[in-house]
């Protein structure tokens, strides 16, 4: 498989081991005379052989800033770094050829499937396009990532897209993506059309993926419970910004956002015993035309504060690794200058009414 | 607002021939449904049969292709007239649906029986104000005057969460956000107050957030009401809480039915408990491995012989893929499954030496029906899982015997 190997040698990370960093990451959209703030200023960084998931509710910009990471949506400012190349400053041959160790996986795999043609053929297009390697070795190869992501080559190689099922049609992406061997994989909501028994299947497939073809992965999706399975760490996002970011099992057990705490608790626990004492979440995501002022969950939080109103929370520290954007979180602030104001039944201990 | 309505409603919808309101709502019995297609007749629904009491909500669980869809088209008489081949009767309320004409059924729809769709874009008509799509079936059934439906269609609007009614009523679909139109077919099917509503996924695709409020709802509107529910889902963590009872389903027919708690409890089923596993849970540690089931669901051309879960079931002997098991009760008589080696908390009963269906093998088959043994305590029921190693606890009545090791065929092929 020599010969096909991509022959772009990727530059190495860098000292700390991060492959892809985002510093202020903003999106904007021209909507008539208005403009949708879909990011507004997203940082974080993304080091080798881990798996950072982005997860959210629809509109909250993770999609967009997972298109933005591949420049697939050019951001509106904000650097995408990917090992010490500033993506934005490429030129468009350069890109593609760093978009070959960048694969992306969509959401529905259907509809990401050219419906008319075959699926050896669709799988080897990357090759195709980077005319790597001789038309047998391309066979050979197409049949080797077929195989490795369980779909039969010998009988599904002529077949078209239509004849799979939706879990199948997300194994035959997940071949396509990874045939130009890729080293970064931002999977974009790849279980979310996907019945659960598929979806674990799914799920499994990506993490031995990941190990065998050494992989990094940036994971979006709306449900904490898969993003938790897959993802060394966890980013919260809400209407565009950044919310909380930690190590998964830390924001599972000590959630410090709000919103963190309202996604938890909307998650159906397959246990007739269990009833969440938790309201959930009521209400939906304001219009990302005209985001709320400070923070901007204050309008759905049940612990908003007129703080939350004036002034824009920002990242801080409540513990290694991890961080959170509130004025009055769930777990105390570690820094003493962002010392958590106590207001209303609001404590410092993290308690609350 | 919506409860004079309702009497309204019940006024002129009164069936001359209804059989009065007693014993349970909805009675599926043996129901089957084909396909005839080029390769050959698909056998989607295959011999199902079930009861929904008044006011009561079944969760009806399965993966894709495991007939659940048709099943509900099928009870609904959704299904086009060309090419299918149908035998068995439903009978709500008395009345036999099965043998209406079309005529028939549209007095019923709507009126006394709707669906909510999964997809709520496809479902609605894009190019019709929300209002009309509302009001359409309060104007058919119930008479109303067009200010009148409009009242009760903004009424119903409020009822489901829709903030400003009085100017959404005149919005078109594509105006809505996925959560918001669900909202809307919600108000579409509860327009008239039906007895029954039949919900096809009508999460799948909306976010957990959303998937939670739309589903408090329809339990909150369903209390109110007293409608029966039929929630049709992939997601067995959908129906725990909200279900009575569960109908869990593979190749097109019933493999095992409980009160959802005794589902949970005291699963039978390999494949229940096999769809249990596959959820992930917030609980786990992250990066743990989840529970797949290998492979998928068979070919409804050519299913297989036998248990038709067996070519995936990680406990399958012989006998399993020889003779089909019958659908039979344990313990209780609310609770029936499909297994000739039920799991008995959490283990089954399949013996760990292979062999034949000698009289060793039958005996511990049949032994759980007879004498379940001890059952699970609610506390235990979250954790076990194939590849956890267990120790049999040793039920009374199978000294010696283990269970074979579930990793050997369990987890992504």
């Amino acid at each position: 498989m020599t010969e096909l190997a991509n022959d772009a040698t990727p530059a190495p990370a860098d000292e700390h081991g991060v492959v892809l960093t985002v510093d202020n990451l903003v999106v904007e959209f021209k909507s008539g005379r208005q403009t949708v703030h879909a990011v507004s200023g997203v940082s974080f960084a993304v080091r080798t052989g881990e798996t950072l998931g982005l997860v959210g509710e629809s509109g909250c910009g993770k999609s967009t800033t997972g298109r933005a990471l591949v420049q697939v949506q050019p951001p509106t400012s904000g650097t995408v770094t990917y090992r010490g190349q500033d993506l934005n400053r490429l030129s468009g041959r350069q890109l593609r050829r760093v978009r070959t160790k960048i694969q992306m996986i969509f959401q529905d795999p259907i509809s990401s499937l050219n419906p008319r043609r075959r699926v050896k053929d669709i799988v080897a297009e990357p090759l195709v396009i980077w005319k790597r390697g001789t038309k047998s070795e391309r066979r050979e190869k197409v049949r080797e990532m077929l195989e490795a992501v369980g779909i039969d080559p010998d009988s599904a190689g002529d077949r078209r897209p239509g004849e799979f099922s939706g879990g199948q049609c997300q194994r035959i992406s997940i071949a396509r993506a990874l045939m130009a061997d890729p080293d970064l994989l931002i999977c974009d909501e790849p279980v979310s059309a996907l019945d659960v028994s598929v979806q674990a299947q799914i799920l499994n497939l990506l993490a031995d993926l990941k190990a065998r073809f050494a992989l990094t992965m940036v994971f979006i999706a709306h449900d904490l419970a898969v993003v938790k399975n897959v993802s060394d760490r966890v980013a919260v996002m809400y209407l565009g910004k950044l919310v909380e970011i930690a190590g998964s099992d830390d924001l599972y057990r000590a959630a410090a956002h709000p919103y963190t705490e309202a996604l938890l608790a909307s998650i159906p626990e397959p246990d007739p015993e269990h009833h969440s004492d938790h309201k959930g979440l009521s209400g939906e995501l304001p219009s990302p035309l005209n985001p709320p002022s400070g923070c901007r969950f204050r309008t759905r939080c049940p612990y908003a504060q007129d703080r939350c109103a004036e002034e824009e929370p920002l990242l801080r520290s409540v513990g290694p690794g991890h961080e959170v954007a509130c004025h009055f979180p769930l777990v105390p602030a570690n820094d003493e200058a962002s010392a958590v104001v106590t207001g209303g039944e609001t404590s410092t201990d993290g308690s609350r009414a | 607002m919506i409860g004079r309505r309702t009497s309204k409603r019940a006024a002129a919808l009164e069936f001359p021939d209804a059989v009065p309101s007693e014993g349970p709502l909805l009675v599926v019995d043996d129901l089957h449904t084909s396909f005839r297609t080029g390769r050959g007749t698909v056998r989607a629904v295959d011999g199902v049969s079930f009861t929904v009491g008044r006011g009561r909500t079944l969760g009806v669980v399965g993966e894709s292709g495991s007939g659940k869809t048709v099943l509900s088209r099928s009870i609904m008489g959704l299904l086009p007239p060309r090419d299918v081949i149908k035998s068995g009767t439903v009978h709500f309320d008395g009345r036999e649906l099965t043998a209406m004409t079309p005529a028939e059924l549209r007095q019923v729809w709507g009126a006394e029986l709707s669906m909510i769709f999964q997809d709520p874009m496809t479902a609605l008509n894009p190019v019709k104000r929300i209002g009309k799509q509302i009001t359409e079936s309060l104007r058919l059934h119930l008479d109303m005057s067009r200010s009148e439906a409009n009242a009760t269609g903004v009424e119903l609007l409020r009822s489901v969460g829709i903030p400003s009614p009085e100017q959404r009523i005149r919005w078109y679909p594509f105006q809505l956000s996925g959560g918001m139109r669900q909202r809307v077919m919600i108000a579409i099917a509860l327009a008239c107050a039906p007895r029954l509503v039949m919900a096809d996924e009508p999460t799948t695709g909306l976010d957990v957030t959303v998937q939670a409020q739309i589903l408090d709802l329809l339990g909150e509107l369903q209390r109110e009401r007293h409608m029966a529910v039929i929630l049709v889902t992939h997601d067995l963590g959908v129906v725990a809480n909200r279900a009575d009872d569960i109908v869990v389903m593979y190749a097109g027919r019933v493999v095992e039915q409980a009160p959802t708690k005794t589902l949970f409890q005291q699963t039978r089923m390999p494949y229940t408990r096999a769809l249990m596993d596959s959820i992930p849970r917030l609980s786990d540690p992250s990066g743990v491995r989840l529970h797949a089931i290998a492979g998928r669901p068979p070919d409804l051309i050519h299913p297989p012989e036998g248990c038709r879960f067996a070519p995936r079931c990680p406990y399958v002997q012989d006998k399993c893929r020889q003779i089909e098991p019958p659908l039979r009760t344990a313990g209780s008589p609310d609770h029936l499954f499909a297994c000739w080696f039920p799991l008995v908390n959490g283990v089954s009963t399949a013996p760990s030496v292979r062999s034949t269906a000698d009289g060793a093998v039958i005996a511990g088959a049949t032994g759980p029906v007879a004498n379940p043994g001890p059952e699970t305590t609610p506390g235990q029921v979250a954790i076990p899982g194939p590849a956890v190693p267990r120790v049999p606890p040793a039920p009374p009545g199978y000294p010696g015997e283990t269970p074979i090791d579930p990793d050997a065929e369990v987890g992504t092929p």
